[in-house]
């Protein structure tokens, strides 16, 4: 049975004011009501302005999703009814949107169309008490730009979307337009159905988890209506994140309902063909070119060039050490050692204390054997739990590597101490050096070269014979 | 060819676009607001029968395009002058019909 899904995307665009008016986009970190004005409180007389800069940060969004950009492109009125909406209808775009006709490709190579990006205000932020009578509303968020991107019905499985997603999350932050670190920053609505089954609008998901488990419940939900033989309905549903399910929304609405008109106060927008040129010529590199980049220049495998590209952060972050350093050696520390580190403390780079010149200098003390790998993997570890500098750390816990000398010595005394494993190793039991190999990296903490330890160990036993 | 259509508003119309409004409307409003409907729509097609071939659309009664602002923070009201008006609020909230069950 073929699945159909297609997403329609709202990402929140990172400018400073809202999308009509001055007040500041900052509502999370504020007391509810403090950045409204009469616009976005939707006050009678007053008139909206658009933000130019959020109009950049959409032309650059349709420049790098490969769009069409409009030459010229009109705000229209979507009326409903609901309290986050204080002019009772929101500013969005609807036959005449600022970009058309794009594509993304996933990771499989698959290519997914988009069919249009337009700009349109956030509704504001409704709070509903346990034992209130009434809900609370707080109109910070009302205005703020937000970029809708509309697929075609182009995805073919969960994964698949929640790929898309995490591409246009990418895209996104590297135009520096968008930050998905933020709490609610994307949202989508995705619409799926099954062969032979009418299509479910799902809503109200927030991440790109989000949207791979809500459809995924909506295909066995799906599913199973049809194995029993029950028509699969056409509908609006809502997703719970928490419960991880949907169900079915009280929205009735249909579009010839939402009674869109041109917004008389909002003059058409044109958009000049050198305003494109410039904003074009300005973009940076993107994710994808960025990934074949790494592979070609600094020989990097497709899956490590893949892992250190997912951020910006993080690419600026490798390629900063790799030019210092060797670029391949960089690779294996930040794409599986560090970046596996980092998962297990559940944070990302950014928030993590660890700073490049911090990995500069392990990855510096590793090349020149003054520390052993798993030395390197402890000031790692430290560095990103107890926030010290590295130099500190291997002060500190005494990791410096040390000469070969010493391990020999050491060795002697090892061997000495335990004539016990001299003697299987006579009998020709090879894991007696390993056992002796062992304790000496018990006395030296580790930082001992375990392969050169182990040569030495044979070497001195031999000399007893 | 406009794109009004001959349909004549009905009751049904008026409630439909009520409910959507948010308004509640009794009997003699309904009657009321069909005859003002249907009037508004005879307006329509009598604007219809203008000849409109080759005119570009109007989308403004100005004749302005690109009027944009600076992404500068500039002229918010305190919490108080925001809620000033409101019927109702609360905690710095506006407050509404309760509209979750």
């Amino acid at each position: 049975m073929d699945i159909v899904i297609g997403l329609e995307v709202h990402i929140q665009l990172q400018t400073n004011t809202k999308l009509f008016c001055g007040c500041s986009t900052n509502y999370r970190d504020s007391k509810p009501n403090k950045h409204t004005c009469p616009i976005c409180l939707g006050l009678p007389g007053s008139l909206p302005k658009l933000n130019q800069k959020a109009l950049e940060y959409g032309i650059k969004a349709g420049l790098a999703l490969d769009c069409n950009i409009a030459d010229s492109m009109q705000f229209h009125r979507k009326n409903y009814f609901y309290p986050d909406l204080p002019k009772g209808f929101q500013i969005s775009q609807y036959d005449s949107p600022l970009a058309t006709e794009g594509t993304v490709e996933l990771s499989n190579g698959k290519k997914i169309e988009i069919r249009r990006i337009h700009l349109e205000e956030d509704p504001g932020r409704l709070e509903h008490p346990a034992g209130k009578k009434q809900s609370y509303v707080d109109y910070n968020r009302s205005g703020v730009p937000l970029l809708e991107i509309v697929t075609e019905p182009d995805m073919s499985s969960p994964q698949e979307a929640r790929d898309f997603l995490r591409k246009i999350r990418e895209i996104m932050e590297y135009l520096k337009i968008f930050d998905g670190g933020l709490e609610g920053s994307l949202r989508c609505d995705a619409n799926i159905s099954i062969e032979g089954g009418g299509r479910a609008e799902v809503k109200n998901i927030s991440s790109y988890k989000g949207a791979e488990k809500a459809l995924n419940y909506e295909i066995t939900r799906q599913k199973n209506l049809m194995r029993r033989g029950k028509e699969v309905k056409r509908e609006t549903r809502h997703f719970n994140e928490e419960q991880g399910i949907t169900k079915p929304s009280r929205e009735k609405e249909e579009e010839h309902d939402y009674r869109y008109f041109p917004e008389p106060d909002l003059p058409r927008v044109t958009i000049s063909k050198e305003k494109i040129k410039e904003i074009e010529e300005s973009l940076p590199e993107l994710p994808d070119e960025k990934r074949d980049r790494f592979q070609k220049e600094y020989g990097l495998s497709q899956d490590q060039a893949e892992s250190l590209t997912t951020s910006l952060f993080l690419a600026d972050f490798y390629e900063e050490i790799a030019c210092q350093i060797d670029p391949e050696l960089t690779a294996t520390w930040v794409a599986d050692t560090l970046k596996g580190e980092l998962s297990y403390r559940g944070i990302n780079l950014k928030e993590s204390n660890i700073e490049k010149e911090d990995l500069l200098f392990i990855l510096r003390y590793l090349k020149e054997d003054e520390i052993t790998e798993k030395g390197a993997i402890k000031v790692m570890r430290s560095t990103l739990d107890e926030n010290k500098k590295p130099e500190k750390i291997i002060e500190e816990e005494n990791l410096r590597s040390i000469s070969l000398d010493e391990i020999s010595e050491i060795a002697k005394r090892v061997i000495k101490e335990n004539p016990e494993a001299i003697e299987d190793y006579r009998q020709g039991k090879e894991k007696a050096v390993n056992y002796l190999v062992g304790q000496v990296m018990k006395e030296t903490n580790g930082r001992a070269d375990p392969g050169e330890t182990n040569k030495l160990i044979q070497k001195q036993l031999e000399e007893i014979d | 060819m406009g794109f009004i259509s001959d349909k004549e508003i009905t009751e049904e119309d008026v409630k439909h676009i009520a409910n959507l409004a948010k308004i509640d409307l009794d009997e003699v409003e309904i009657k009321k607001f069909k005859k003002q409907f249907n009037d508004i729509l005879d307006y329509f097609n009598k604007i219809d029968e203008a000849e409109t071939e080759g005119v570009e659309p109007t989308y403004h009664g100005l004749n302005l395009k690109n009027v944009t602002r600076e992404d500068e923070v500039k002229d918010e009201l305190s919490q108080k002058e925001a809620l000033e008006n409101a019927n109702e609020s609360e905690d710095g909230f506006f407050k509404s019909p309760r509209v979750k069950e």
